[in-house]
C-alpha cells in the first residue's frame, strides 16, 4: 500500500460529517467528576446501552472497588485520584484556531518532522476542522468496502446496538473484568472503542486502523477494542495515537481483546505517541493498557507489534494465550523513553496447547532521566508438549542518568519444551558516532540512524505507513538526548 | 550451660518469640551496645513480620509454609553433646587436605578449643568465643551487611542465632590449608537450627573455604544459616558450598559478601540433595576492580525443591561479575532461579554476565527462572540468558549409534552439562571429589549420609563411563 492512501483516508475522515452520536447539548455533555455507580449508570444511559451491558459495567465496577492499584511495576508516579477524573465526555467543540499560525510552533515542528500533511496538521492541532475526536470513535470510510466481504468494523457502541450476539459472545472472554485493576476500571466506564469481526475464510483486503486522541483536558480515556477473527480469516489492524500537549496528567486505561479461531491470523500494530510530558517531567499521559489475544483455534496466530515512544507512564503487556494446537504468538516491540518518561512493558506468552510457538523481540531504548523496563512472562503448562519459545530483549542506553531493566519470568512445567531467553545491554559507542561524524552526518542524525538500525528487526514488522512514521518518531523522541 | 528447650505444641514463630522475650538478657549478655540494639531491632521486625509466605513476590514459588508447618524443638543455647564429637567428625580425607571445623546442631565443637590459631596465622573457631575474644573486630563487622529485606529469616537469625563459625584471616596472610565447615544435624526429633557465620579477610589475604551441610538421620530439620563475608582490598576468597541433606529437611541459607577494591570472590553452590533449599546470595561490589564469580549446580529429584536468589550489586565503577547456574531436574522436582544484577548510577565500565541453564528430564519437573537486570549506568556490558530444554536428541543419537547404552549416553550428556560448573573448581583434589559426587548423584547412588558424604567413609570407587573409545 502506498503512503498516500493513509493521507487520503485521513482527509476523508476529517472532511466527512460526523454521523454518529447523541450529543444534543454538545457544550455541556460532560459527566461530573468522580466515579460511583451513578456515573456508571449515566455512561450507560448516555450511550443508550441495553440492560445486559449496564449489568456488565456494574459488576465490573463493584469488583473494581475491591481491588488495589498494582504496585509491582518499576514505575514511580503520584497516586492517581480516581475521583478527580471525568469519566465521560462526548465530543464538544473546542476553541477553534483560525489558522496554523496560532498553533504551538513546537507542535508544528514535530508534525513537519513526522511528514504529516498540512490538512492533517490542521486536524491534529484543532484548526477549524469539524471532526474532533474524543471518547466516541471515528466513522471509518472503509465501511462500504468492508461490508462487501461481510466484515464488521464499527464503533463499540454501534456493535452493542447492531451485533449484540457477537459482543455478548466474545466481550470479556479474553480479558475478564476481574483480570486486573485497570481492566476492571475500563470494564466499568469504557467510553467507546472499535469492534471488528472477520467472517470465516475472509482475508481482510485493507489494513484496518483507528486513531485515538485525547482532546478534552481532564478527561479519562477508556476505550475498548474487540477483534474476532473467525476460522481461516486474516486481518491486519493498526492503532495509532497522538495526543496534543496537555499540562495535567491524563489517565488512559484501555482494553484490547483478540480472539483467533482455527487457522485465523491477526496482526495488531501500534504506534503509541501520547504526550510524554515536557522536559522537566511535567504532565504527560498515564497509559495503563491491558491487551491480550487468545489463539483459540488450531493453527491460529496472533502477532503484536508496538512502537512505544510516548506517555509519561507506560504499563502495557500485550499477551498471547496459545490455546489451540500449533498456534503461534509473536511480540515485537520498540520502547523509547526520554526525559522523565517511565515504561514498564513487555508481554506474556501462555502456552496451553500442543506444539505452540512464541517469539519475543523487545528493544528498549532509554535516554535522558528515563527508566525503561522489559517485563515478560513465558509460561509453559503441563499439556503444552513440544512448546517452543525464543525471547530476546535488548536495551540501549543513551546517557548516564537513565535506567534500563529486564524482568523476565520463565515458568516451565513441561519437559519437552524448549525455551531460550537472551538479553544484552549496551550503549552507542563513540566509534560508531565518530564514523558517522567523519562522513558528514551530524551526531543527532547519526543517533537516529543507529537507533533505527538497532530497532529494524521490529520496525520491519510494521505495515508500510506505520514504519515510515515510526522511524521518524524514534528520531524525534530522542532529540537532544545526547549532548 | 543453661539450656532452654520447649516442647513444640505451638507454631514455630510464637515459640521463638516467647523464647526471646523470656531470655532476652541471656541472649544479649555478651553484646556491645550497637549489637544489642541491632539484635533487638531485628527481633522486633521479626515479631511484626513473622515468617515469609508464598504470597510474597520473592517467595511465591517456594512454599516455605509447608516446611514450617510441623512441630520443632529449638535450643536457645548450646548444650554439651552427648556423642563423641571427635568420633563423629573424625574422618580420613581422601586426596584432599583440609582443616575441619565441626558444627553439630548449630553449635561449634572442637576438643582443640573454642578459638584456634593456625600456623599460617588464620584464626577460626566459635562465633560466641570470638565475640568475647575480639570485641572490637566483632563490633565493627557483625550485622553490617546482612539485611532482612524480603527475608525475615535474617531478622530471626540476627536476633537469636545460637552459635556459628568465626574466621579471621589477618592482613597479608594466605591460608595454606582449605578450611572446611561441616555442619551436621543429629537429633532424634525435629529440630530448628540457626547458624551465624562471620568471615573476615583482611587486605591482601587469601582463603579457601568449604561449607558442607549434611544430615545424619532422617528426622526433619529446618536450618536457618546467615553468613557474612568481608573481603578487603586485594583479598581473594573462594567458597564451596555443598548441600546434601535428607528429604525431610529444609535449609534457608543466606550469604552476604562485601568486596573491596581489586578483591576476587568465587562462590560455588552445589546442591545435591535436600527436601527444600532456599539460597539467598548477595554480593556487593564496593571497590573498583572487584570481581565476583557466582556459580551453582543443582541436581534435584523426587519432590525436592531448590530456590536460588542471587543478587549482584555493582555499586562502583569497573567491577566485573559472572553468574552461572545450571540445573538438572528429575521426577517431580522443582527449581527456582532469580538472578538479579543491579548496576548503580555511575557504576560505569561494569561487565556483568548472568546465565541459567536447565534440563528437565520428566514431564512433572518444573522450573521457574527469572533472570533480572536493573541498570542505571550507560557504559556497561551486561547480558543475561536463560534456557530450558532437554538432553540433545542429536547428541543422544550420535552416542547410541556408536554403541553406547541409553543409560550411559544419558549419564554422559548430563555429566557434560554439569561440567561447566565443576571445571570452575580450582582446588584439584576437591574437583576430583566433587566430580565423583556428581557422577554418583546422577546415577542415583549418592546417599544422604554415610556420615559426611564428602570427607568420610570409604573412598568412592572410581567411576568410568563404559565407552569403547575405538568406536568413536
Amino acid at each position: 500500500m502506498e503512503v498516500n492512501t493513509n493521507e487520503n483516508i485521513l482527509e476523508q475522515v476529517t472532511s466527512s460529517d460526523y454521523k454518529y452520536g447523541f450529543y444534543t447539548d454538545i457544550e455541556n455533555d460532560l459527566a461530573p467528576k468522580g466515579l460511583n455507580e451513578d456515573i456508571v449508570r449515566l455512561i450507560s444511559t448516555k450511550k443508550e446501552e441495553p440492560e445486559w451491558m449496564l449489568e456488565f459495567r456494574l459488576k465490573a465496577f463493584r469488583h473494581w472497588l475491591t481491588l488495589k492499584e498494582p504496585e509491582w511495576a518499576h514505575l514511580h508516579y503520584p497516586k492517581i485520584n480516581y475521583q478527580e477524573i471525568i469519566y465521560y465526555a462526548a465530543p464538544k467543540k473546542k476553541k477553534e484556531l483560525a489558522s496554523l499560525d496560532e498553533v504551538d510552533p513546537e507542535l508544528l515542528d514535530t508534525f513537519n518532522k513526522l511528514g504529516i500533511s498540512l490538512e492533517e496538521q490542521k486536524m491534529l492541532s484543532g484548526v477549524a476542522v469539524d471532526a474532533v475526536i474524543d471518547s466516541v470513535s471515528v466513522k471509518t470510510t472503509f465501511q462500504d468496502t468492508l461490508a462487501k466481504h461481510g466484515i464488521i468494523f464499527c464503533s463499540f457502541s454501534e456493535a452493542v446496538r447492531e451485533h449484540p450476539e457477537l459482543v455478548k459472545k466474545y466481550m470479556g472472554t479474553v480479558v475478564a473484568y476481574t483480570d486486573n485493576y485497570f481492566a476492571a476500571l475500563n470494564s466499568a466506564v469504557f467510553s467507546d472503542g472499535s469492534f471488528c469481526y472477520i467472517p470465516e475464510g475472509v482475508r481482510c483486503p485493507l489494513e484496518l486502523s483507528t486513531y485515538f486522541r485525547i482532546n478534552a483536558a481532564n478527561t479519562g480515556q477508556f476505550e475498548r477494542t474487540l477483534i474476532v477473527a473467525d476460522k481461516g480469516s486474516y486481518v491486519s489492524y493498526m492503532e495509532g495515537c497522538t495526543a496534543p500537549q496537555r499540562d495535567e496528567n491524563q489517565l488512559h486505561a484501555a482494553i484490547v481483546e483478540i480472539t483467533a479461531l482455527d487457522d485465523a491470523e491477526v496482526k495488531y500494530s501500534t504506534v503509541q505517541n501520547w504526550y510524554p510530558g515536557d522536559k522537566e517531567g511535567k504532565g504527560g499521559v498515564y497509559n495503563f493498557v491491558t491487551k491480550r489475544g487468545l489463539c483459540k483455534g488450531k493453527n491460529s496466530k496472533i502477532s503484536w507489534t508496538q512502537v512505544e515512544t510516548g506517555s509519561a507512564i507506560t504499563w502495557k503487556y500485550p499477551s498471547c494465550v496459545l490455546m489451540g494446537e500449533n498456534s503461534v504468538g509473536e511480540f515485537y516491540s520498540v520502547a523509547v523513553t526520554n526525559n522523565f518518561q517511565q515504561a514498564d512493558t513487555g508481554t506474556k506468552m501462555i502456552h496451553i496447547g500442543k506444539n505452540t510457538r512464541s517469539t519475543i523481540i523487545s528493544k528498549g531504548i532509554s535516554a535522558g532521566k528515563s527508566n525503561n523496563s522489559y517485563r515478560g512472562l513465558v509460561r509453559i503448562l503441563p499439556k503444552a508438549t513440544n512448546a517452543r519459545n525464543f525471547s530476546q530483549c535488548d536495551s540501549l542506553l543513551l546517557g548516564d542518568k537513565c535506567g534500563a531493566h529486564t524482568f523476565p519470568y520463565i515458568e516451565a512445567k513441561n519437559e519437552s519444551s524448549i525455551i531460550e531467553h537472551e538479553a544484552t545491554t549496551s550503549k552507542i559507542s563513540e566509534d560508531q558516532l565518530f564514523y558517522c561524524n567523519q562522513r558528514g552526518i551530524d551526531t543527532e542524525k547519526a543517533i537516529g540512524l543507529i537507533v533505527n538500525g538497532y530497532a529494524k528487526e521490529v520496525l520491519n514488522k510494521l505495515p508500510m505507513e506505520f514504519a515510515v512514521e515510526a522511524q521518524k518518531l524514534l528520531a524525534i523522541t530522542l532529540e537532544g538526548s545526547v549532548g | 550451660m543453661n539450656t532452654t528447650q520447649t516442647e513444640m505444641t505451638q507454631t514455630l514463630d510464637s515459640l521463638l518469640i516467647e523464647q526471646f522475650e523470656a531470655n532476652e538478657a541471656l541472649l544479649l549478655s555478651n553484646d556491645s551496645p550497637r549489637i544489642k540494639d541491632l539484635r533487638k531491632k531485628h527481633f522486633l521486625e521479626f515479631k511484626e513480620k513473622g515468617f515469609p509466605d508464598s504470597s510474597q513476590e520473592k517467595w511465591r514459588f517456594t512454599e516455605i509454609e509447608s516446611a514450617l508447618d510441623q512441630s520443632f524443638t529449638h535450643n536457645l543455647t548450646c548444650e554439651n553433646p552427648n556423642t563423641n564429637i571427635e568420633e563423629l567428625f573424625r574422618c580420613e580425607v581422601h586426596n584432599f587436605k583440609s582443616e575441619i571445623i565441626s558444627v553439630l546442631n548449630g553449635c561449634y565443637y572442637s576438643e582443640k578449643g573454642a578459638l584456634i590459631t593456625n600456623e599460617d596465622g588464620v584464626i577460626y573457631g566459635s562465633l560466641n568465643a570470638a565475640k568475647k575474644a575480639f570485641p572490637e573486630l566483632f563490633d565493627r563487622f557483625f550485622g553490617t551487611i546482612a539485611h532482612a529485606e524480603n527475608n525475615s529469616f535474617v531478622n530471626l537469625n540476627t536476633a537469636m542465632a545460637q552459635d556459628g563459625v568465626f574466621i579471621h584471616v589477618p592482613k597479608g596472610v594466605e591460608a595454606t590449608k582449605t578450611l572446611q565447615i561441616i555442619k551436621m544435624i543429629d537429633k532424634n526429633e525435629n529440630i530448628f537450627v540457626q547458624n551465624r557465620h562471620l568471615i573476615i579477610l583482611e587486605a591482601g589475604s587469601k582463603l579457601n573455604l568449604m561449607h558442607c551441610d549434611d544430615s545424619i538421620n532422617h528426622h526433619s530439620s529446618l536450618v536457618n544459616t546467615v553468613t557474612e563475608v568481608f573481603v578487603a582490598e586485594n583479598a581473594h576468597f573462594e567458597l564451596y558450598k555443598l548441600q546434601n541433606l535428607n528429604d525431610a529437611s529444609a535449609l534457608v541459607n543466606s550469604l552476604f559478601v562485601q568486596q573491596h577494591a581489586d578483591s576476587t570472590v568465587k562462590t560455588n553452590t552445589l546442591t545435591f540433595n535436600c527436601g527444600m533449599i532456599r539460597n539467598n546470595i548477595e554480593v556487593s561490589l564496593d571497590g573498583k576492580g572487584a570481581h565476583a564469580d557466582v556459580l551453582g549446580l543443582y541436581l534435584m529429584d523426587k519432590q525436592q525443591h531448590v530456590d536460588n536468589q542471587i543478587r549482584i550489586l555493582h555499586n562502583v565503577a569497573q567491577c566485573t561479575s559472572n553468574e552461572l547456574f545450571k540445573g538438572i531436574l528429575d521426577d517431580e522436582a522443582s527449581a527456582v532461579f532469580n538472578g538479579y544484577i543491579h548496576v548503580k548510577p555511575d557504576a560505569q565500565k561494569t561487565n556483568a554476565y548472568q546465565n541459567n541453564k536447565n534440563i528437565l528430564l520428566k514431564p512433572t519437573a518444573t522450573i521457574n527462572t527469572m533472570p533480572f537486570l536493573e541498570i542505571y549506568a550507560d557504559d556497561v556490558k551486561c547480558s543475561h540468558g536463560a534456557t530450558i530444554g532437554q538432553l540433545d536428541q542429536e547428541a543422544m543419537f550420535y552416542l547410541r549409534s556408536r554403541g553406547i547404552s541409553l543409560a550411559n549416553a544419558r549419564l554422559l550428556l548430563m555429566y557434560a552439562f554439569a561440567a561447566d560448573v565443576i571445571n570452575a573448581i580450582t582446588i584439584e583434589g576437591l574437583k576430583t571429589r566433587i566430580d565423583d559426587m556428581v557422577k554418583k548423584r546422577l546415577r542415583g547412588e549418592l546417599s544422604v549420609c554415610e556420615k559426611c558424604v564428602l570427607h568420610c567413609g570409604s573412598p568412592e570407587k572410581e567411576y568410568n563411563f563404559e565407552i569403547d573409545l575405538s568406536k568413536l
